[in-house]
């Protein structure tokens, strides 16, 4: 186990996440030669989508399907790198001189990078409907983590409400680990199949199509999947059923678990608080990083790799961690040799081909984005949507604003969870665009760290002078 | 042509205050911020509102300030999150104490009796959670603390309903004499008026150079982190002398951390970098004097670009060259507190040509 204080002070390359794109982009880089560390907050590699890719305890591999365990040899490739993984790690801060705060086991180091690597992946967009907050609502991929890491299945009347790739594979995964699903609450709007249409030709001809085809007829061999464009979870102090409808028409379902999830979109806040520009993708419907070709974006010596550069999908993460890590190892060790990064460039191609079909056929409905009343927007300080908008129309006209009049956003999640319905409520109710309104200013530390922990950075040269002194 | 009364320029606490004052005699002044009202300083500073230990030129309007603050929701339509619990200096050792302890009688010789000396028991009934080696220090018993951009966006709100007008995401590009009035150019056309407020905070010096009066004004960015929420445990805001501390508790059980460590800040990229090293120093501090926050979780930090004069206090009166023109900037990482107040005198000032609030020692003359 590495500690904080047998990390060097400096190294070539720091990747942060170890996901596919860290893994691939920390094994490329130390085998080209650079010193790398790679820094992951898990006790394991792997990211969401390999998590406990080292340490499941489902053995069955038909469970979790194939593609999980190509997460395997990533792992393997990148320990055998010579790069040092560090697991159990938080970075905390990282700022645009490059300078990475990090924690481990409640010590901290601050690690000068001359490039660095941001791959921290995708988060799931906030789905705000009435009682999201009751115990006996989570997330799809909370659902989806404690099948990986614990190999736990959903017990009881459980309903999974919402839309988007990975909410059919959990339900694939959920039901061949042996668990049953009430029923599937589809919310993807119908007409999103105007737009998806003419993107369905390069859908058929990439690697999702089979699959996801496949997936489809999986699970809808076993559940009943219901379309709807309401959902409200309901209960006193927890939850105890799921109202949904279409049009006039509602129905009221027994429930002791509602798993939700309508897609997922970048984790911005490392590189937001990193001082990285950020631009809105109108199809993802989610703020993203502006880089070029080699991923590199408008702080010099940073990149970022994976889905925190756009949503792609777990194996085009690991292609564009690779192509991050040549462009790092041409800037610092020039006469390395390095793999054909034009080969690479075909492959992550052909990766992203099918995207654009996904995208719009996805996009989540905007009465699941920007919800009215009661329903609470932020968790943390428990604002609702009828504050956020009333505050918008009383000439609130950001965000940053937004958080002075009800704080919302300044809870200990930073925006995670309330980030983007926050900037989309305030859009629609002043009449513009997401780009207009823009995010929360982040702030780090990116994660909470102690007192204690901060306290414990080792003390700088300058202070311990002015100490002797 | 727009024209108006007076232009004012920035949009900090101090320009919203000098716009409602001006507003309230009548007058007609524009507001131009090349941001948005509270963007920097005044918006995340750490909201003390502190007539304690301050420079001897600015106590008068210090005091002036209080008597607003003791009555800021009738002015200003919002009770600003204004708290009202005292700021206590705390002396670590007995030296300090008494280096404290000359101040207090010194001020009391020239007739000011806010701060007062307290002891050890006095201290321990204030701030229990204090650390055993205190031996006491200064209490100003009317302090305390408000929310800085809740407050700005206040007196700016106010401002307008009052008559002034506020142009927000508007730059300055120039300034020059047209018979009787200055011409202020913008990026959203020019504005005529007899009279021009520089209120630009830590672009101020960029508004007294149009005018051929360069000072020496450094760029500076105060950090401050905050904690999750702690069971209430301090209620005065509590400083320290000899290291860079201010400590205080919100209503909400969080806890801002503060004293004056710099990031490091590009004003013309609004931007501002944090110095890890220097916050663990605070951090330190915090663990030694409130062994309580070691657990405490740190969700935030930042910084806010303001101003710092070389003898850390602000400028504030006449120009030296320009007739019509008035400096109101340099407030030098304290000036929140004396938002209210100085609004108020510049008002006056700017109405009538002459204030009763002492401001002798601050002109902007004192660099020449």
């Amino acid at each position: 186990m590495t500690k904080a204080s047998d990390l060097a002070s400096s190294y070539e390359l720091v990747v942060i996440g170890g996901g596919p794109a860290g893994l691939a982009a920390a094994a490329l880089a130390a085998r080209a030669g650079l010193s790398t560390v790679l820094f992951d907050e898990n006790p394991g590699v792997g990211g969401q989508i390999y998590r406990a890719i080292t340490s499941s305890p489902v053995k069955d591999r038909a469970v979790l399907g194939e593609d999980y365990w190509t997460g395997a040899e990533l792992a393997v490739e990148a320990k055998a790198s010579g790069a040092l993984i560090v697991t159990g790690a938080t970075v905390w801060s990282l700022d645009p001189t490059r300078l990475v705060g990090i924690s481990i086991a409640g010590q901290a180091r601050l690690i000068q990078a001359d490039r660095v690597i941001v791959a921290t992946g995708s988060l799931e967009r906030p789905f705000p409907i009435p009682g999201w907050t009751l115990p006996g609502v989570m997330s799809a991929g909370g659902a989806q983590t404690a099948l990986k890491a614990q190999g736990l299945v959903p017990s009881g009347r459980t309903v999974l409400a919402g839309g988007g790739p990975l909410l059919w594979l959990l339900a694939a995964q959920i039901l061949r680990a042996g668990g049953k699903l009430d029923a599937i609450l589809d919310t993807t709007p119908r007409v999103n199949w105007l737009r998806a249409l003419a993107h369905l030709p390069d859908f058929v001809l990439s690697p999702y199509f089979s699959k996801g085809l496949k997936l489809l007829r999986e699970v809808r061999a076993k559940v009943r999947v219901i379309r709807t464009d309401r959902v409200e979870a309901v209960g006193d102090d927890r939850l105890r059923e799921v109202v949904f409808g279409t049009g006039d028409g509602e129905r009221r379902m027994p429930a002791d678990l509602l798993l939700l999830h309508q897609g997922v979109v970048p984790n911005v806040n490392l590189a937001i608080a990193a001082g990285v520009t950020h631009a809105w993708n109108e199809r993802q419907l989610c703020f993203e990083p502006v880089l070029d070709g080699d991923f590199t974006s408008s702080v010099p010596g940073i990149a970022i790799a994976g889905d925190g550069a756009g949503i792609a999908g777990g194996t085009a993460a690991a292609e564009r961690g690779r192509i991050a890590a040549i462009a790092a190892v041409r800037a610092l060790k020039p006469a390395a040799s390095a793999p054909d990064v034009q080969i690479i460039r075909q492959k992550l191609r052909r990766e992203e081909m099918g995207r654009a079909f996904l995208d719009w056929l996805n996009r989540p409905a905007d009465s699941f984005r920007q919800p009215t009343g009661d329903t609470i927007v932020c968790r943390c300080e428990e604002v609702t949507a009828r504050q956020v908008r009333d505050t918008a129309d009383m000439g609130c006209e950001g965000p940053n604003q937004m958080k002075a009049f009800l704080r919302c956003g300044m809870g200990p999640c930073q925006g995670r969870l309330c980030g983007l319905t926050v900037t989309e409520l305030i859009a629609a109710q002043r009449g513009t665009t997401p780009v207009e309104v823009g995010y929360y200013r982040l702030r780090p530390p990116v994660k909470p760290i102690t007192l204690a922990e901060l306290a414990s950075l080792p003390i700088a040269e300058a202070e311990r002078k002015a100490v002797e002194r | 042509m727009r024209t108006a009364d007076v232009v004012i320029v920035g949009g900090g606490i101090h320009g919203c205050s000098t716009a409602l004052h001006l507003a309230l005699r009548g007058l007609r002044p524009i507001l131009i911020e090349k941001d948005y009202a509270g963007r920097h300083a005044s918006g995340v500073n750490a909201g003390g509102v502190r007539q304690l230990a301050r420079d001897l030129h600015e106590i008068p309007l210090s005091i002036a300030s209080m008597g607003l603050w003791e009555r800021i929701e009738e002015l200003v339509g919002d009770d600003c999150g204004f708290e009202s619990h005292g700021t206590v200096l705390v002396a670590e050792t007995e030296t300090e104490l008494a280096s404290f302890r000359a101040r207090v009688e010194d001020l009391r010789l020239r007739g000011f009796t806010h701060e007062e000396l307290i002891d050890r028991a006095e201290l321990k009934r204030l701030v229990p959670a204090v650390a055993d080696h205190c031996p006491g220090g200064v209490v100003s018993r009317r302090d305390g603390a408000a929310d800085p951009f809740r407050t700005t966006q206040a007196f700016r709100r106010r401002a307008i309903e009052k008559g002034a007008e506020v142009l927000e995401g508007v730059t300055v590009t120039g300034l020059s004499k047209v018979g009787a009035n200055w011409r202020v150019e913008t990026s959203a056309g020019p504005i005529e008026a007899p009279k021009v407020v520089n209120a630009a905070g830590a672009w101020a010096d960029r508004i007294a150079a149009m005018l051929g009066e360069p000072v020496p004004l450094t760029v500076v960015a105060p950090m401050l982190m905050v904690t999750s929420r702690v069971p209430a445990f301090i209620e005065p805001v509590v400083i320290l002398r000899g290291r860079k501390l201010s400590f205080k508790q919100l209503g909400n059980g969080t806890v801002v951390i503060g004293g004056g460590h710099l990031a490091t800040s590009n004003r013309d990229r609004n931007e501002t970098v944090l110095d890890w090293d220097k916050l663990a120093i605070s951090a330190r501090t915090v663990w030694e004097l409130f062994p309580a926050m070691r657990a405490a979780t740190i969700v935030r930090a930042w910084a806010g670009i303001e101003a710092f004069m070389p003898d850390g206090i602000p400028v504030i009166g006449p120009s030296s060259t320009s007739e019509g023109v008035f400096h109101q900037f340099g407030f030098s990482t304290h000036g929140f507190q004396l938002g209210p107040g100085t609004g108020a005198m510049m008002a006056e000032l700017v109405a009538t040509g002459s204030t009763n609030t002492p401001i002798d020692g601050l002109g902007i003359e004192r660099f020449r």
